[in-house]
């Protein structure tokens, strides 16, 4: 036990560490690591910007717009006298027609009174001043009514007709009874009226049909107003855009990048169109007005002179995202086809074309919806100020007729002064956008299914 | 393998295409230089030489595929069958019907395997019936030595085979179109050993019907696969001659010290 080699036992050392220990982080890297978690925090910060100003921004549309998708009715019992309406009682339709709506505004001011009775509410307020209660255009909607079911007279009907924007307004908590002091169209005796009718389930706030599908009202009846006519507008707009800017942009664009030679002339048209790209869309306006308007003698506020704007405004669009999907398919293709005795058409028609075609209509689909949303053009064009109250007749009037566009339609509300179209204003930007993101949503569906791979 | 070239060798086939003078420039780049070569019927030949020596550039001009290249300008004189492939009456789509061609990385067209095969055919109206191009389809994958691979699944996609079917894919569609010529640009350079070989057996059937050009860097595969080889240098014809002696006996200083390891 004892001879124990002293050598072996010996320990040997462990070999010296070139440099510091792995374990300790060294300064530099402690020095880059906070450089890198600085910089990742810089991102999330851009990122939480960014999201709150979005957030902001949806809350601001959908708290002053989806007011504008409600609307207040009352309900009323209207005596529809058979001495007012027909006089002869013979059910004429010529003659019921010859009754204006002021035939109509007795009867309806006679059933303001009995509802008043019925109800039991004390008010001063003349019959006359009660129909400050319904909009306006109350006789009107009873009077077509009549006309279209000549059988009621002589009858009580109970009727919905359409509040008037300020009782529209107090339901929905924008008039207030402190702002009706400055307000000569409304007393607070009128609020007594609306709040007992509102507990007894006569006056109620409903989903607004009439937003979505109706036409513009004048400034007096901002009760009435709709998107309808207008949406009308837009899309005749983008009928003219897609069939003239898709064939002429795609065609172009093969040209361009699958024949064209490579010279001067072809740099020049590239550098254009990548400068028509970034041209506002104001100058397509005028361009418009001088071309088509003035010199072409196509009618002024017509969808299809904005059609027609907003195609040289998108065109350039479609080229730009047209030659990019061209140039993703991959040369090898193009070798292949040719490799095999394909014409150099036949190359693009049945190779190159389809396998581009997700990035065409990707990029088609989000020029329209640019197009969809521009409204400076169309300033020029006369389509903005121009009151969307009729349909067009049928689709040549579509083309023809003046009409409006949903952003100039936008505008114009929300230049006006009565705080009730300020809302449908609003409620414009809500309809607008959900085309938008019904557009953006087909493009990704669109590049989604169509995606491949080589 | 070397004694049967040996003995093919020995029936020198006519020859199909005759090149003479033939310079290429891209641009202000002189890229093949006055090339005169002599390509036989029925036969393997391979195209050898360091990166950037012009015998891709030569390839394509067999089959007048330089002309898609922008800039690219062919010279001299390339007759197949005694016709100037460079003729102003020579239409290059019916050229490239007669000359295939097999790229160096597989490109099936993204559809099925039969439509990859058919499109040739269909286009150049080969076909009267579908009968007729089922038949042509099978023969083409065949002779494409893939088709006990793909029979049951003719519909799925090619770009879904591995990359030595794809090449070979790729080759039954060249060969569907009936060409008399077939050009092979570096057809192995992306494939495996396993698959090479496989590729390798193939061209060498091909050789029955067809005049096979194959440019290739791997100069083992050139003295597998070819019975006559040229050797190209900086756009220069080094060498051209039988297989066998250009790799065991070369006239040229630069083509031994090419095939020996010292330059490329």
């Amino acid at each position: 036990m004892t001879d124990i080699p002293q050598s072996g036992a010996t320990p040997v050392e462990p070999p010296a560490p070139k440099g510091d220990s792995l374990l300790v982080t060294d300064a530099r890297t402690k020095r880059r690591n906070r450089a890198e978690r600085r910089f990742k925090a810089y991102g999330i910060a851009a990122l939480g910007v960014g999201m709150a100003f979005l957030v902001a921004l949806l809350w601001a549309i959908l708290s002053n717009g989806l007011t504008a998708f409600t609307q207040s009715y009352v309900q009323l019992d209207v005596p529809l006298l058979e001495e007012k309406l027909d006089k002869d009682g013979d059910r004429d339709p010529a003659k019921i027609a010859k009754v204006s709506t002021f035939g109509y505004a007795p009867l309806i001011e006679a059933g303001l009174v009995d509802l008043v009775e019925k109800t039991g509410v004390e008010t001063e307020l003349e019959p006359k001043a009660l129909t400050k209660i319904l909009s306006s255009s109350a006789a009107a909607q009873l009077r077509d009514r009549v006309l279209a079911n000549p059988e009621l007279i002589g009858q009580t009907v109970s009727v919905e007709l359409l509040a008037s924007s300020r009782v529209d307004g107090y339901l929905k908590g924008r008039v207030s009874r402190a702002s009706l002091a400055r307000d000569k169209n409304l007393d607070a005796e009128h609020l007594d009226l609306i709040d007992a009718w509102r507990d007894a389930g006569l006056v109620e706030k409903r989903f607004n049909w009439d937003f979505i599908t109706g036409a513009d009202a004048s400034d007096s009846r901002p009760e009435q107003a709709g998107i309808g006519v207008a949406m009308l507008g837009s899309l005749f707009m983008m009928l003219v855009v897609l069939i003239l800017s898709l064939p002429i942009g795609v065609a172009a664009s093969i040209y361009l990048e699958e024949f064209a030679p490579q010279n001067r002339l072809t740099d020049i048209i590239e550098v254009n169109i990548s400068n028509l790209a970034a041209v506002p869309s104001i100058v397509f306006g005028i361009l418009g007005l001088a071309v088509f308007i003035q010199f072409m003698h196509l009618p002024q506020s017509a969808p299809l002179v904005g059609g027609l704007v907003l195609t040289l405004m998108t065109l350039p669009t479609i080229i730009i995202s047209t030659r990019a999907s061209l140039k993703s398919v991959p040369p090898s293709i193009r070798n292949a086809a040719l490799g095999v005795g394909a014409s150099k058409m036949q190359a693009v028609t049945h190779h190159v074309l389809p396998l581009a075609m997700p990035g065409i209509l990707t990029g088609t689909i989000l020029g329209l919806a640019q197009a969809l949303g521009e409204t400076a053009p169309l300033l020029l064009i006369g389509m903005v100020g121009y009151i969307a109250t009729n349909y067009p007749d049928g689709v040549a009037e579509g083309f023809l007729a003046p009409n409006s566009a949903m952003p100039a339609q936008i505008y114009e509300w929300a230049k006006r002064a009565d705080p009730a179209f300020y809302e449908r204003a609003w409620g414009g930007i809500i309809v607008l956008l959900v085309f938008l993101l019904a557009m953006n949503l087909i493009a990704v569906l669109l590049r989604r299914r169509f995606e491949r791979r080589w | 393998m070397n004694d049967m070239r040996t003995m093919d060798n020995t029936v020198l086939n006519e020859t199909k295409i005759t090149a003479r003078d033939v310079n290429v420039h891209y641009g202000t780049t002189h890229a093949i230089k006055g090339v005169d070569v002599d390509i036989a019927d029925r036969t393997v030949t391979a195209f050898i030489g360091p990166s950037g020596c012009g015998k891709s550039t030569f390839l394509r001009c067999l089959n007048r595929m330089n002309d898609t290249i922008p800039g690219a300008v062919v010279t001299g004189e390339i007759k197949i069958d005694e016709a100037d492939i460079y003729d102003s009456r020579v239409d290059p789509v019916q050229l490239r019907a007669k000359v295939g061609m097999v790229f160096q990385k597989p490109n099936p067209f993204p559809k099925s395997i039969y439509d990859n095969v058919a499109y040739g055919p269909k286009i150049h109206g080969l076909a009267k019936n579908k009968t007729e191009l089922d038949e042509i389809v099978e023969k083409a994958l065949r002779r494409g030595a893939i088709w006990d691979e793909v029979k049951d699944r003719l519909h799925a996609p090619g770009t879904g085979l591995s990359g030595g079917q794809q090449q070979r894919l790729c080759i039954a569609r060249a060969v569907a179109t009936e060409p008399e010529i077939l050009l092979m640009d570096e057809p192995c350079s992306a494939l495996d050993p396993i698959a090479t070989a496989q590729v390798e057996e193939l061209i060498d059937e091909l050789r029955q019907n067809f005049s096979v050009v194959i440019v290739t860097h791997s100069m083992q595969q050139a003295a597998r696969v070819s019975q006559r080889t040229a050797f190209f240098h900086l756009g220069n014809l080094v060498e051209y001659g039988e297989t066998g002696k250009i790799f065991t006996n070369p006239e040229d200083s630069r083509t031994e010290s090419y095939i020996s390891g010292r330059i490329g």
